[in-house]
């Protein structure tokens, strides 16, 4: 990397292939991104994005082959840039063992529903304390000490009597800070949050983007945010990163995207959000965009978009799949006709 | 002016909670609370409100699915609040539902000509041809091409599956019809796709609808009026416009303000609730919110706010008249 301050996490080429009945079916195809210190990145997509299937392969929570392949590089550098300069670890090449070091240590993740991703039969304080007598390897009684600072931090009340509650015991908005701290319990230098709002009430889910917001600014902690609310996007990434049946479609800061988006799946998505806005009238239509998202077993030849798209051409865009081309500061966007769509005078 | 479609006044309902002890059986789960509300013929009225404010339960007692404790529904004049199953049996036609998940509410082993074609079996004695040409019809209207009716739902994307859902609400032309969440399970792209299916069907058909969901922005793309639900109680209600431009009520103004902003520029700044809603079997004295409520009076504890007529058609339960509530959240003042 010629960068003098190389990505905290740098991954390249990231593919992850599940065997299915009619072969090898690609639910990530060649995914490079780059996450910096105290950075937001936003990973937005739909159903069979592939945006799930990267948290878990960043995680090497995938099963082994046959049944799944990963590929690609995935280098964790060390979280101070002077120890040991740019080095870093291939995540995809380390032994089981060595992963369990990183994993939850390093890099934490925070899942959708925090119901299935606690033990229903144990208390949370043992919950929490877990990961750290595994990976600081102290006493539990010291650990369970760490885990009340940590139900503060995540504005848990009465954090001590909270240590023997079950998680039945606990609301979903509060569930979910449990599990934030339990991510946060090793000072991971990377948290992947994967739709960590999705299942919660709206006044819910504001509390929740404030906590992470904050903490992130205590900890300067990188975040990896996977998200299909655009909402969502705007109020807390740095960059986003649209995927679309596996594949990047665009990459960008979040004001690039929602100032410029260069892809027309981008606009189309950014178009059907609703919007409160209490001037507009009422039983209006919302843009929206045609057709389904595509089957991974069945993706259209070329653009994976294309089917839906009202840019399309035939023959240039249902044919190869387009290449990752660069706009201007660092955009970068998969489509043959950016430059003539955003360039109206031009006639296509 | 015509009489509304249908008309809900005063309605209760709560469930037995089981717990443990002595005394816990008596426990009760308020999820109807007085609700009144009307829907006028062709009108459609959204209903909002976080998970446990009741929505879904009222969905579900205007379709006298549920039988209510307490209170009084009117369909079309008739009075059908603990009408027997045989004699609802005529008006269960012209009232129907669209579910949540279109995953959970489709037989997977029927074809969708069973799917789409069993209210006709169900409640019209109609020959074989009858049914295909009605069946292929409903797939017509929302969008669906004749061969989908010999496939299964497994074959058909969420979007799709959605629209065979909405296709057998409609087969018996329903002069009503309740949408419970019908677009929060869809992805994004294609929740607007439904959501223009619903507000086409809706204007062509003129139905009645009852839109519930949580999402504001959502219901106020869609709705003429808006009813804001929290702990079983209606605590707003009023045409679209108003409540969105001049919320009436502290809930209202806070559902607002947490609903994220698709705009990277209009970041952070707002007054969140803190908090958890409070459990429906042991609700706070007097106003439901008040424990949440950023203006709360210590005379919001004592009795429950009425629902009054704060503007023409515009009700709020609040007892406070002195707020300049906004969706902005920074007009607000204490």
């Amino acid at each position: 990397m010629p960068d003098s301050d190389p990505a905290l996490l740098q991954v390249e080429e990231l593919s992850v292939r599940f065997r299915a009945e009619a072969g090898m079916l690609t639910a990530v195809d060649r995914l490079s991104f780059e996450l910096r210190r105290g950075e937001t990145l936003a990973i937005v997509g739909e159903s069979g994005s592939g945006k799930s299937v990267t948290s878990l392969a960043l995680m090497r929570l995938l099963p082994p082959p046959p049944g799944c392949e990963v590929s690609g590089r995935v280098l964790l550098r060390p979280s101070n840039s002077h120890d040991g300069g740019g080095g870093g670890v291939d995540l995809l090449g380390l032994a089981p063992e060595q992963m369990r070091q990183v994993r939850g240590n390093r890099i934490a993740m925070v899942f959708q529903e925090p119901m299935t991703s606690l033990n229903p039969v144990h208390p949370i304080g043992a919950q929490i304390a877990e990961a750290l007598v595994y990976h600081r390897r102290i006493s539990r009684a010291v650990a369970l000490e760490a885990a009340v600072d940590l139900l503060e931090r995540v504005g848990i009340p009465e954090p001590r009597r909270r240590l023997a509650s079950y998680p039945h015991q606990l609301s979903g908005g509060m569930r979910q800070r449990v599990m934030i701290a339990i991510a946060l319990s090793c000072d991971p230098d990377v948290l992947i949050a994967d739709e960590p709002t999705t299942a919660l009430d709206v006044t819910i889910q504001a509390q929740i983007l404030e906590l992470l917001a904050d903490l992130q600014r205590q900890s300067g902690m990188a975040v990896i945010f996977i998200t299909h609310n655009l909402g969502v996007v705007a109020e807390i990434a740095d960059r986003v990163l649209v995927l679309y049946a596996g594949r990047v479609m665009e990459q960008a800061s979040v004001l690039q995207l929602f100032d410029y988006p260069l892809n027309p799946y981008t606009t189309g998505l950014l178009a059907s959000v609703p919007v409160l806005d209490p001037t507009a009238p009422t039983r209006q239509g919302l843009h929206a965009i045609p057709g389904n998202v595509p089957d991974p077993q069945r993706l259209p030849a070329g653009c994976a978009f294309h089917p839906r798209c009202a840019h399309a051409v035939a023959g240039r865009c249902d044919t190869a799949v387009p290449a990752v081309e660069a706009a201007d500061g660092g955009h970068l966007v998969r489509c043959v006709r950016w430059r003539e769509i955003h360039q109206p005078e031009t006639v296509p | 002016m015509n009489a509304p479609l249908v008309v809900v006044d005063g309605l209760e309902k709560w469930f037995p909670v089981r717990g443990s002890g002595l005394f816990a059986s008596r426990a009760r789960l308020r999820a109807l609370d007085g609700v009144s509300l009307t829907v006028g013929r062709g009108e459609v009225v959204g209903v909002v409100g976080e998970s446990g404010s009741g929505k879904t339960t009222l969905g579900r007692a205007v379709l006298r699915l549920l039988v209510p404790n307490a209170g009084r529904i009117l369909f079309d004049g008739v009075d059908i609040t603990n009408l027997s199953r045989r004699a609802l049996r005529p008006i269960r036609p012209r009232m129907q539902l669209v579910f949540q998940d279109p995953f959970a509410s489709l037989n997977p082993r029927m074809t969708v000509r069973g799917i789409v074609g069993a209210p006709l079996t169900v409640h019209r004695q109609v020959s074989r041809a009858e049914h295909a040409v009605a069946v292929g019809e409903a797939l017509e209207l929302v969008g669906l091409p004749p061969g989908a009716a010999e496939r299964y739902p497994h074959e058909f994307s969420g979007g799709q599956r959605q629209r065979i859902g909405i296709a057998r609400a409609l087969i018996l032309r329903p002069d009503f019809l309740v949408a419970d969440e019908p677009v929060s399970a869809l992805d994004v792209s294609i929740q607007a796709q439904v959501i223009n299916l619903l507000l086409e069907l809706q204007s062509r058909l003129s139905l009645a609808i009852l839109f519930i969901a949580h999402d504001l922005a959502v219901v106020g793309h869609i709705s003429d009026r808006i009813a804001v639900m929290y702990l079983g109680r209606i605590v707003e209600l009023g045409p679209t416009r108003e409540v969105l431009s001049h919320p009436l009520h502290p809930y209202t103004e806070a559902l607002f303000a947490a609903a994220p902003v698709p705009d990277p520029r209009r970041r952070g700044r707002r007054a969140l609730l803190t908090g958890d809603i409070p459990s429906p079997i042991a609700p706070p004295s007097g106003c439901a919110f008040r424990t949440r409520c950023r203006y709360a009076l210590p005379a919001c504890a004592e009795a429950r706010p009425e629902f009054r007529e704060k503007q023409p058609g515009h009700f709020a339960a609040c007892i406070r008249d002195d707020l300049t509530l906004g969706p902005s959240a920074q007009g607000a003042h204490q």
